[in-house]
């Protein structure tokens, strides 16, 4: 750990790092030239598949894995997509490479094309990523001008076209069905799996859809091997059949009642405490945490208690939590209000749910309004176990919904119940001292205000 | 009386440059919007019509897309800032509830409304990916990082 340096944000801070010139001066584009000349599609798969690397958009599927899915000699067009959607709350590792090394991510991008055969990549990006926008528009074209991308590059047989493509901020546009369908200018509603994408995807094409971070980790790889990768990170659990490991660096965000918020880069496996303390210089104003997202608000609640759980793709899992996901660790000091927190969690996933299932268009704003009531001094105990049963019933786990937006929302709202549930029931009892045991349906009427 | 067309040669230049980038027409309906937001800062529902001619769509296939994306105004055009403060829960933490009800009573708005003399439309956001900056705003294209009420107030002064 002592010995790390960090490789993916190497450059971020250098003058002009986001300039074709400095990115050739650090080496840049020396392993797309090698590519190119070396190497055949399959072997570069390979690669990436014996590296172990796994997607760093949240699910963590292995990287190489998904892309053997797409069909043999396939005539094409194969079609890849750059998810670059980033917005999940706490997250904002992607927006940090494409503002400040967009050549890194669009030469991994160019080496993920090759090796899954795809000749046109379609970058979909946020709106609310303004700079984000200009500096990777400004590479690409960069990339035209100095023939690293277009027709027959370097005088190789393949060509390679990217196009950048504007979000109009849409949350759901992040699930990688979601996104395909925006790209095809429709509602994102998400797509009924299978057929998955890597046999029909974009434009009813087989499709691969990578994060951002994922393609930036391909670049390493092809830069500095296998072994170096697999010598980062944690191992597979001997216990666990079915973890495939979690190898390579990561890029950490570290966000709320913190001294020094950012994003940090260090091996896979970091614990909470280690980020908050060697990184984020502790909890801000001196005060203790009181708990702390682990990777992004989808992924649940640790308490403070529970700060020693290592940041890899089987960590959080262990401590009740739905996984790593973007590991965008938000802290909280010991005066938040966990009924504050669990609000604003069932807001956010209210708003974005896409309103193709009802269970998570119910469920998400059923749990708002009751939260609200909660808040505002008109809760009851049973609201909690009705809140629970939402957190139990929405998503794909138990099979009720096309997407994981909804067990992203229920996971806060169980972890929260469940560590936190004596401050929920304190708050409502104090509250609503005349009414908080009651358990008789409320009137209709009396939500009125509250749509 | 036919509506007034909206889209002028330009607009629909810039549109038609984005056909050859998607195997699908339809693929260009968010370009387009983009396109005419950009330019009138708002879509009305005559865009909506003439961008379904251009793309051979019909302008019910547009609009459904459009009313999707909470991004696109139709009834008016937003203000000359459209200013949006994120209430996500990094934000949050630091005091983003606050400062949004900060905002909306010094311009008198409230999120989602535009000032009467069309400087500002007050906007909330989902997190805006810039949590280390928190609280954060998005004004147009620029990122105002972590914003005190006053800095905020500043903010508003300086705007034209």
């Amino acid at each position: 750990m002592a010995d790390f340096e960090p490789v993916l944000l190497a450059q971020v801070g250098k003058a002009e790092s986001y300039t074709l010139r400095a990115y050739e001066q650090s080496g840049g584009y020396q392993s797309w030239k090698k590519v190119l000349k070396e190497k055949t599609p399959k072997e570069v798969t390979e690669i990436v598949k014996a590296s172990g690397l796994r997607g760093r958009g949240g699910a963590g599927f292995p990287t190489g894995l998904k892309w053997t899915f797409l069909p043999q000699n396939h005539p094409g067009p194969i079609y890849f997509c750059l998810n670059a959607d980033e917005s999940e709350p706490g997250t904002f590792n992607n927006r940090v490479l494409m503002e400040e090394d967009p050549h890194q991510v669009i030469e991994g991008l160019m080496i993920s094309c090759y090796a899954t055969n795809a000749t046109a990549a379609y970058y979909y990006m946020r709106c609310e990523y303004p700079l984000a926008w200009e500096r990777m528009q400004a590479a690409v074209d960069e990339c035209y001008a100095a023939g690293h991308l277009g027709k027959n590059i370097c005088g190789s047989p393949y060509s390679l076209d990217i196009f950048l493509h504007k979000g109009a901020g849409a949350y759901i546009c992040g699930e990688e069905t979601g996104l395909i369908e925006s790209l095809e200018g429709k509602r994102a509603w998400p797509r009924i799996k299978p057929p998955f994408p890597a046999v029909e995807g974009a434009f009813r094409k087989p499709t691969v859809v990578n994060n951002v971070e994922t393609v930036a980790c391909v670049k390493q790889i092809l830069d500095r091997g296998v072994d170096w990768f697999k010598s980062i990170g944690v191992p597979p659990d001997p216990a666990n059949p079915r973890d495939a490991g979690s190898y390579g660096p990561k890029l950490y965000c570290l966000s709320g009642h913190i001294n020094q918020p950012g994003c940090y880069e260090a091996p896979l496996g970091l614990t909470v405490t280690e980020l908050i303390d060697r990184f984020g210089g502790g909890v801000w104003k001196n005060r203790q945490a009181k708990a702390a997202i682990p990777g992004g608000i989808s992924m649940g609640l640790l308490t403070a208690d529970e700060f020693h759980c290592p940041l890899d793709f089987n960590g959080p899992g262990k401590f009740g939590c739905l996984g790593l996901g973007t590991a965008a660790v938000v802290v909280m000091d010991e005066q938040t209000s966990m009924v504050d927190f669990l609000l604003n969690s069932c807001r956010f996933f209210s708003h974005e749910s896409c309103g193709q299932c009802t269970p998570c268009r119910e469920g998400t704003s059923w749990a708002t309004k009751m939260m609200l009531r909660i808040k505002t001094g008109r809760g009851r105990l049973a609201d909690l176990n009705l809140l629970a049963e939402i957190g139990d019933t929405i998503g794909i786990m138990p099979g009720t919904t096309i997407c994981g937006l909804a067990d992203g929302a229920a996971w806060p709202i169980k972890n929260c119940i469940k560590k936190f549930r004596p401050e929920l029931e304190a708050y409502i009892k104090k509250t609503n001292p005349n009414g908080w045991g009651e358990t008789k349906p409320v009137p209709a009427m009396d939500l009125v205000g509250i749509h | 009386m036919p509506n007034q067309r909206i889209l002028t040669d330009e607009m629909k230049d810039a549109i038609k440059a984005f056909f050859p980038r998607y195997p699908s027409r339809q693929a260009v309906t968010l370009p387009a919007l983009h396109i005419v937001n950009e330019r009138l800062r708002y879509v009305p529902r005559q865009a909506v019509v003439e961008i379904a001619e251009l793309l051979g769509l019909a302008p019910a296939q547009v609009q459904d897309t459009l009313t999707f994306y909470g991004y696109f105004k139709q009834d008016r055009p937003a203000g000359r800032c459209r200013l949006w403060v994120c209430r996500s829960i990094s934000c949050a933490l630091r005091g983003a509830d606050e400062l949004l009800n900060h905002l909306s009573h010094a311009l008198g708005v409230a999120p989602g409304q535009t000032t009467p003399d069309g400087r500002v439309t007050l906007e909330h956001a989902e997190c805006l990916g810039a949590c280390e900056h928190a609280p954060c705003m998005l004004a147009d294209r620029q990122l105002v990082k972590s914003v005190s009420q006053r800095q905020a107030d500043e903010f508003l002064k300086a705007l034209p």
